[in-house]
């Protein structure tokens, strides 16, 4: 990232977007308690529904999700003007082209620039959905076997246990397999 | 050594667990360094693993908040109606009833008050102080309704009569080029502003700068047939004068300029203001915005007010709160410069003779 980011954010902040990094359930819900009530104010006042304000807000906090793993990210604002800047950028592309003015919600009206970071959360999301196809298409059991290994950080024995498998050589083979698969229909996707 | 590409993604895989031993990773590394190919798989198994995991990440995190969206959103109707005690629901229930009951006793008490004249029976005995606006032509009004009516009699058509000024005052010369000051009660809530000399002459002004705490309004004269008057004979005196001191007025009391004469009673004026003195000379509503000079001919002060229930108690502001006051106005409200006259021409001169000089530069003031 070129442009230096000036470090602002409060205690309570930076609390609330460690927990957002962990994945703590707690913290979402803070977050859903402090700041949904406005987005739901700024969508419904700009031509929208209860429905499209909680998607637009979950979609926020997963873009805050992606930016907050970054190490080089830091809020320039506080958190409440970050979140309300990236759900009014959300929720104007969703209302496109058509020509509607927009209008913003009094006293949280400095708006502060995060076409990088939603274009970061763009960019991941599409490699992602591009997993989560390829995922798809791989099937079970090999997608099952795949995530044991390398994500639950299952040993191969006890894959093997699992899956029923008559050595561990056997699923040792089964899983190579399935990762050459994996890697094969991801990459084709991608290109 | 040669190595098939299972056996290769097995060490790598262990390789980026940690799960090597020393001289088992350096080999490795070794081997990465010499095999460009190797290399370039190991770095492609990394990036894919790190998209996996980061995949199955946001997966996780997806299913945390959709989970406390939903408790959220569920959560907070639940919340109001489950752990509420009793007595806070009733209060809650009965909290606006109450309000209206307080706030309906209280609009009927102050109403009440209100309308049985409380307040102005308060008003009346607490200020005694009276300020000497004229109300113009209450008569004259009368008489120019009755005509009207018969006009209109006679003629068989209805006529809208003019309006004539509703107030007057008196006001000054300060600059020869025609700033006049007067009181500001004067000319408050005016919407034009008219003076008038002693040859019945009268000329179009306008308010330039008001002072409500001094009760002090500053006027242009702001007429094509005004032609700016010799230096005005007078001076302004800041330093406080004396007890007992022989000071005159002139002023408009009625259509026709009338001089008043008397002395300085008291160093403040009304309630202990400082900015004013307390005057013994009969003044009457018109003499507001009247000038105060003593013998010598120096302008001491501004007629401005006068306690009811008190014989020859008037009040005057001082000259200090004039100049402090011209001083104040902002340079760019003025169309030319507002020069206080420094040359006295009245000393040693009978006081019919100052008369005569003066009364050309004192001005009635009527306001519509």
């Amino acid at each position: 990232m070129s442009k230096r980011r000036r470090s602002f954010a409060l205690e309570s902040d930076a609390l609330t977007l460690k927990g957002v990094a962990r994945g703590d359930a707690g913290s979402l819900e803070g977050l859903y308690r402090d700041y949904f009530p406005m987005i739901l104010n700024m969508v419904v006042q700009n031509n929208g529904t209860e429905e499209e304000a909680k998607d637009i807000f979950q979609e926020a906090v997963i873009v805050l999700y992606d930016n907050v793993k970054r190490s080089d990210f830091a809020l320039t604002s506080q958190l409440k003007t970050y979140i309300y800047a990236v759900c009014r950028r959300l929720w104007l592309k969703q209302l496109g082209s058509k020509d509607r003015t927009f209008r913003d919600v009094a006293a949280y009206e400095d708006v502060i620039a995060v076409e990088e970071d939603l274009a970061l959360h763009e960019e991941k999301d599409l490699q992602l959905t591009m997993m989560e196809q390829a995922l798809d298409e791989l099937g079970e059991p090999c997608r099952a076997i795949i995530h044991d290994f390398y994500i639950a950080n299952m040993s191969m024995q006890e894959i093997c246990d699992k899956f029923g498998y008559t050595n561990s050589d056997n699923a040792k083979t089964q899983k190579y397999k399935c990762l050459q698969r994996l890697k094969k229909l991801f990459f084709t996707a991608i290109k | 050594m040669m190595k098939n590409e299972q056996e290769f993604i097995k060490q790598a895989d262990r390789y980026l667990n940690g799960e090597m031993d020393e001289m088992e990773r350096i080999s490795f590394e070794a081997y990465c360094r010499e095999n460009v190919t190797a290399a370039d798989q190991l770095a492609t198994h990394r990036l894919f693993l790190q998209q996996l995991k980061e995949h199955a990440d946001r997966v996780a995190f997806k299913k945390t908040l959709t989970a406390a969206a939903e408790r959220y959103h569920t959560g907070d109707n639940e919340f109001t109606e489950q752990t509420t005690p009793l007595i806070v629901a009733l209060w809650n229930k009965f909290k606006i009833n109450s309000l209206v009951a307080a706030s309906v006793a209280i609009v009927a008490v102050f109403s009440t008050l209100w309308l049985s004249g409380y307040y102005k029976t308060i008003e009346k005995t607490t200020t005694n102080y009276s300020a000497l606006r004229r109300d113009m032509n209450d008569v004259k009004k009368n008489v120019n309704a009755q005509n009207a009516v018969i006009r209109n009699i006679n003629n068989g058509k209805p006529r809208d009569d003019r309006s004539a000024s509703n107030f007057g005052g008196t006001g000054f010369i300060i600059s020869a080029n025609g700033y006049v000051v007067t009181n500001y009660h004067v000319v408050s809530g005016a919407d034009s502003v008219h003076l008038q000399n002693t040859k019945g002459e009268a000329f179009k002004a306008k308010v330039i700068y008001i002072d409500p705490t001094h009760d002090l309004a500053m006027l242009r004269i702001n007429d094509t047939t005004f032609a700016p008057l010799k230096n005005a004979p007078y001076t302004f005196k800041e330093a406080p004068s004396e007890l007992g001191e022989d000071v005159y007025t002139i002023g408009y009391p009625r259509d026709e300029v009338v001089y008043g004469q008397g002395y300085l009673s008291s160093r403040t004026g009304y309630a202990g203001d400082t900015t004013a003195y307390q005057i013994s000379i009969p003044v009457n509503p018109g003499n507001s915005g009247g000038p105060v000079l003593d013998s010598k001919g120096n302008v001491i002060g501004i007629i401005s007010g006068k306690q009811t229930g008190i014989d020859g108690a008037s009040f005057a502001i001082k000259t200090e709160a004039l100049l402090k006051s011209i001083a104040a106005v902002p340079a760019d409200s003025l169309d030319s410069e507002l020069i206080v006259n420094k040359k006295n021409m009245l000393g040693g001169l009978k006081r019919t003779e100052q008369v005569k000089k003066i009364q050309d530069y004192v001005y009635l003031v009527k306001v519509y």
